[in-house]
């Protein structure tokens, strides 16, 4: 489904991606992790397209497309997903005119008639009653005055309304405490299908309680130096990162 | 004249057409008019070194060989034949002008048996000569505003109402101002609004264009609240790149009174909205509010005064701008606590989005505080779409042009949002969307369609609540 291949990326001048190399197939959750600023979060941004980094190598094949060709937009009809680490306050734009205007486009890219209004708000409710999401989300404006439980709740909300082929959880798990966590992991798993992935993002190996991955990757230093099966994370949650940076 | 160059000598036209139609009325009524025209002769037309027009030009609005009808018109032209106002469900009582003069359509206000009055300026000056005297001119200063004096040596019509007290006016009341001449045109319309104790209305005022051709106007309003009395106010202006609009809009407020006035602003060669508001009463509240969306050569200047004269008073200034291409804008709000007005509430912003480089915004917002115990607060900004949320909102798949458009729209929704009559503030909504589709002109409303071209739907999103 997603193929990336010695992806090198720099942000002024600096390389953070140095030979990125990632295999993930349908129905897999695979999970980055790795110390501060190694890079976890510049993956996660150069796979959706955020265009402050400078790709200066390699590629990234998304179900036969490239997707290093196209605008961010275009990657998200495509089907990939970014919860964002920090998700953004949005003043004004309510959570429902948010969803429908990106679910028409995204429906619009495809070839596909808006959805009816009617059924649009049936899907809405479907989605927050599957994610145990009880606050009235509709009228109030997108992510403003949100705890950060909350926040990342709607990015699940989203990520459950677009039912993208590629989710990125990008450090979802920071600022939650075991409760949220609970709903969101519950969410990703309740989400989980034979026809998507999910590439997980974490500092902790605690999300992987809750998502169990099928492959873990170490990312230090811009490259992945290690990939194993869901054990590696319990090894580096016993060990630290020091042990993969004397391996390094 | 003075800082002015044009190659049509305005304002000698002006003084001679002064001279020459001296209507027939009281000795007091053209005292004050010669007093007004000798302000204006002696300050004449606002020019950029004047501080308080350093940002705003007026040379290229004047520079035209304007003609200046001061009687009404005489082909017979009915406004229903060049506008209609497509707010459905928006049944008001409207009063209509023509280049300045009130067109009677015989309409009666439901509330007349309560002793509201709504008519023309003209009638006014000749069946409520005492309520004349006692309040017209007497609001809008003339002394240090040429342009206050100019309408005031040449005032002929506008709108006229007056509410008793203690009579909330149930049906909203809305003046549409247009403009229709074949040659350029200078009009200055004249409005008074007495408000007794204790009473109410809802009022707004449309600036329309229904062609293309040059006009200027210098609009005076003077409003007086009695104690208690509520104001709620609205001006919506949508004139064609070629017109110049100049409002002066004076606010006199007694004790308990509250004012909430907006001014949004879609489109218009050069807007300049002047409001001051006078906080004469103990306890009397004024929200100021204004939207603007401007661009190509369109220049739009809001100046607001507050003069807290008297303690226990809050003000609540709010200006929201969006600019894009070379379009050009000014704020200047100035905050006036005197000595006596201990605990007063004010508060002042003025918050700007520009979208091109060429796009210019100069705010300057002024505190002046000669009273130790209140609470004033002010602030500007300037910036440019945010980048972070652009790239979120397009992340799920919307576009960067849709993605500019909800943010623009969600900037100004803070002020559609206080609108609180629903029907017009679906209207406005509905009218800032265009704007931002681009696809509002000034021949929307227009049913001549004498130049009616096709318009380009830029997005088909709809962001209708549901």
């Amino acid at each position: 489904m997603l193929s990336i291949k010695n992806l090198r990326a720099s942000i002024n001048g600096k390389e953070i991606l140095r030979g990125i190399n990632l295999e993930i197939r349908p129905g897999e959750v695979h999970a980055i992790m790795g110390p501060n600023g190694t890079g976890k979060s510049t993956l996660a941004s150069v796979i959706a397209g955020r265009d402050i980094f400078e790709i200066e190598e390699g590629e990234i094949i998304f179900r036969g497309k490239n997707l290093l060709e196209m605008p961010v937009e275009d990657r998200a009809s495509e089907g990939i997903f970014l919860s964002f680490q920090y998700p953004v306050e949005i003043p004004g734009v309510s959570i429902t005119n948010f969803m429908r205007t990106a679910v028409n486009e995204q429906r619009k890219y495809h070839g596909l008639d808006p959805m009816p209004a009617n059924e649009f708000l049936a899907k809405m409710e479907e989605k927050k009653r599957m994610l145990d999401i009880h606050a009235k989300l509709a009228n109030r404006s997108v992510n403003e005055g949100f705890s950060g439980g909350e926040k990342k709740k709607n990015e699940i909300f989203q990520l459950a309304m677009l039912e993208p082929a590629l989710a990125i959880l990008d450090e979802t798990d920071s600022g939650l405490d075991i409760d949220a966590l609970k709903v969101v992991a519950n969410g990703v798993n309740k989400l989980r299908r034979p026809d998507n992935a999910f590439l997980v993002i974490t500092h902790y190996q605690r999300l992987l309680d809750y998502i169990v991955p099928d492959i873990v990757h170490v990312l230090f230093d811009g490259r992945i130096v290690r990939s194993g099966g869901k054990e590696l994370a319990m090894e580096l949650e016993e060990k630290g990162y020091e042990w993969i940076r004397a391996e390094a | 004249m003075e800082g002015i160059t044009t190659n049509y000598n305005t304002k000698e036209t002006l003084i001679r057409l002064f001279g020459e139609n001296r209507p027939e009325e009281l000795p007091a009524m053209a005292r004050l008019r010669e007093q007004a025209m000798e302000a204006f002769v002696q300050n004449g037309f606002p020019h950029t070194k004047l501080e308080k027009w350093r940002n705003t030009d007026l040379s290229r609005s004047l520079n035209h060989a304007f003609i200046f009808p001061l009687e009404p018109a005489s082909d017979g032209t009915e406004p229903e034949d060049i506008f209609r106002c497509d707010v459905p469900g928006f049944n008001t009582h409207m009063v209509s002008l023509l280049n300045g003069r009130v067109i009677d359509q015989g309409n009666t206000l439901p509330q007349a048996a309560e002793g509201v009055i709504v008519c023309s300026m003209a009638e006014a000056f000749e069946k409520y000569k005492d309520l004349i005297e006692r309040h017209y001119a007497k609001y809008a200063g003339f002394g240090d505003n040429a342009m206050i004096a100019l309408n005031t040596a040449f005032a002929r019509d506008g709108v006229f109402i007056f509410i008793p007290d203690n009579v909330e006016v149930s049906r909203i009341v809305q003046t549409v101002n247009l403009i229709h001449s074949t040659e350029p045109v200078f009009v200055q319309p004249r409005n008074l609004v007495i408000m007794g104790r204790n009473s109410s209305l809802r009022l707004v005022m449309c600036d329309d264009s229904v062609d293309n051709n040059v006009g200027f106007i210098n609009s005076v309003s003077e409003f007086v609240l009695a104690e208690n009395a509520r104001l709620d106010h609205y001006k919506l202006q949508n004139k064609n790149d070629h017109s110049a609009l100049i409002n002066n809009s004076a606010f006199h407020l007694e004790a308990g009174a509250n004012l909430s006035t907006s001014a949004i602003s879609l489109n218009g060669g050069l807007i300049r909205n002047e409001t001051r508001v006078l906080l004469n009463g103990r306890s009397s509240h004024a929200d100021v509010l204004g939207a603007y969306l401007m661009d190509r050569h369109q220049h739009i200047d809001n100046q607001v005064f507050i003069d807290h004269a008297v303690s226990d008073c809050t003000s609540n200034e709010l200006f929201k701008g969006i600019l894009d291409d070379s379009a050009s804008g000014v704020f200047n709000g100035h905050i006036l606590v005197r000595k006596d007005a201990q605990r007063t509430n004010a508060y002042q912003n003025n918050k700007n989005i520009l979208i091109s480089d060429k796009a210019v915004i100069d705010t300057k917002p002024f505190l002046e505080i000669y009273a130790d115990d209140v609470k004033c607060s002010h602030g500007a900004t300037v910036g440019q779409l945010d980048a972070e949320a652009m790239f979120y909102l397009r992340s799920r798949g919307i576009s960067a042009s849709n993605a500019r458009m909800l943010l623009m729209y969600a900037f100004v929704a803070e002020i559609v949002n206080r609108i609180s009559i629903p029907e017009l503030r679906e209207r406005i909504d509905d009218l800032v969307k265009k704007r931002l589709r681009g696809e509002l002109s000034v021949c929307d409303q227009c049913v001549l369609h004498c130049n009616s071209r096709e318009q380009k739907i830029a997005f088909d999103i709809d962001m209708s609540k549901i």
